[in-house]
């Protein structure tokens, strides 16, 4: 599974990301994960607002970070497929 | 609650009444609550209108409807105070909003007027000062954006924008909205709300705090002769005062309404606080990703002229 944040960096992408590996890890699901700075690759994915999560290419939600609960959710349901 | 502050001032804290300590704390600790229940009930409020509309949304409705172009402006404007917004996102969105067709000028009505009128910055303006400064503000920085907008508009100015926002390709992936049910969107809110809170009480009770002190210390209508109504340079150098100060607007407005007390005047105190919200350092630094020297400058001109204009007037009349 290939887990990506998009974002400039800021706070809340950061948060996002660590929200993000926590929830991969108590999952146990085996994940490679990208920070997505360039804005060209954040345009690509229609997203206009930062941090958004990107899970095996699908835009799940953009312009909030999420808590570690709700990404397990989000998780589950994609590696289900 | 003025009870609850003298309790814990004469009470708890033993400090003899009527003494500068004894005044200064009192104020600090009835402040605080005052501007905490206020501020919270306030970003709850807007945090909820906003769960209704995204930048996603806005895009939409600025790029398909082919009105009248004074309309979209409006409508950009009034847009900006309900789409929730950070200057982190302005990069992403400006591209988003030019990709889609919607005007420059309109672009950037919508982008002065998202970080001016702020969920924080409404909240602390309704808890210091009241109904009538917090609406005059938000009337103010909504014409700010309206008429910055349509200049920038007039003026043509697409060729300073950064060349290459125009070749990026942006996903024509239709948004699909988040199915939320209210029960969602108020644990959002609630979620947010909180963050929000943890996040900027820090600035708010040093801000508080510092004007306490000066509540406590210095007397009454101290600043009157160097930044009242009668010095024609208060607004100007309270307008560039605030470019830098951005990061700690949540602090900044509790400690204005202490300057209002020491003399300053309204338009004055109006004009740093919006150049407080509106012109902010960080943000500009990131806008110069999309735009050109030239066009940023004229960005900052027009919006700084807005602002020290809206402080003259409202020096005329409020005093």
């Amino acid at each position: 599974m290939v887990i990506k944040v998009l974002g400039g960096g800021c706070a809340n992408c950061k948060k996002l990301m660590e929200n993000a590996k926590k929830a991969a890890e108590e999952l146990g699901i085996e994940a490679s994960f990208e920070e997505v700075k360039d804005i060209e690759k954040i345009m690509s994915y229609g997203v206009m607002r930062t941090p958004a999560l990107v899970v095996d290419e699908k835009l799940i939600f953009s312009g909030r970070v999420a808590g570690v609960e709700e990404i397990k959710e989000v998780l589950k349901k994609e590696a289900g497929k | 609650m003025q009870k609850f502050a003298d309790f814990l001032t004469y009470s708890i804290f033993k400090i003899p009444q009527g003494s500068k300590l004894a005044s200064a704390v009192n104020f600090f600790i009835f402040d605080t609550i005052k501007i905490f229940i206020l501020l919270f009930v306030i970003v709850f409020i807007i945090t909820f209108i906003r769960t209704f509309f995204s930048p996603e949304k806005t895009r939409d409705i600025l790029s398909h409807r082919k009105q009248n172009i004074y309309i979209a402006h409006i409508l950009a404007a009034l847009l900006g105070i309900v789409t929730p917004f950070c200057s982190c996102s302005a990069v992403p969105l400006f591209i988003g909003f030019v990709e889609a067709g919607i005007p420059l000028g309109v672009t950037f009505s919508y982008l002065i007027a998202a970080p001016m009128v702020n969920e924080v910055a409404l909240g602390l303006l309704y808890a210091n000062f009241g109904l009538k400064i917090a609406t005059i503000y938000v009337l103010s920085g909504e014409i700010i954006a309206i008429v910055a907008g349509i200049l920038i508009g007039k003026l043509n100015l697409e060729r300073y924008v950064e060349d290459y926002v125009f070749k990026i390709k942006v996903a024509n992936v239709q948004y699909q909205e988040e199915k939320k049910t209210l029960k969602k969107r108020m644990s959002e809110t609630l979620e947010f709300t909180v963050q929000l809170i943890k996040k900027v009480w820090i600035f708010v009770v040093v801000g508080i705090g510092i004007g306490a002190f000066l509540h406590g210390y210095i007397p009454t209508g101290a600043l009157a002769k160097i930044a009242g109504k009668n010095n024609p340079f208060a607004v100007i150098f309270a307008t560039a005062l605030g470019i830098p100060l951005y990061s700690n607007a949540a602090g900044i407005i509790p400690l204005v309404s202490e300057f209002r007390r020491l003399g300053v005047s309204m338009g004055t105190s109006l004009s740093f606080m919006m150049s407080v919200t509106a012109l902010s350092l960080p943000e500009m630094i990131l806008l110069r990703r999309v735009l050109k020297p030239q066009l940023l400058a004229i960005f900052v001109g027009i919006v700084g002229c807005g602002i020290i204009i809206t402080g003259y007037l409202f020096n005329l009349i409020l005093g």
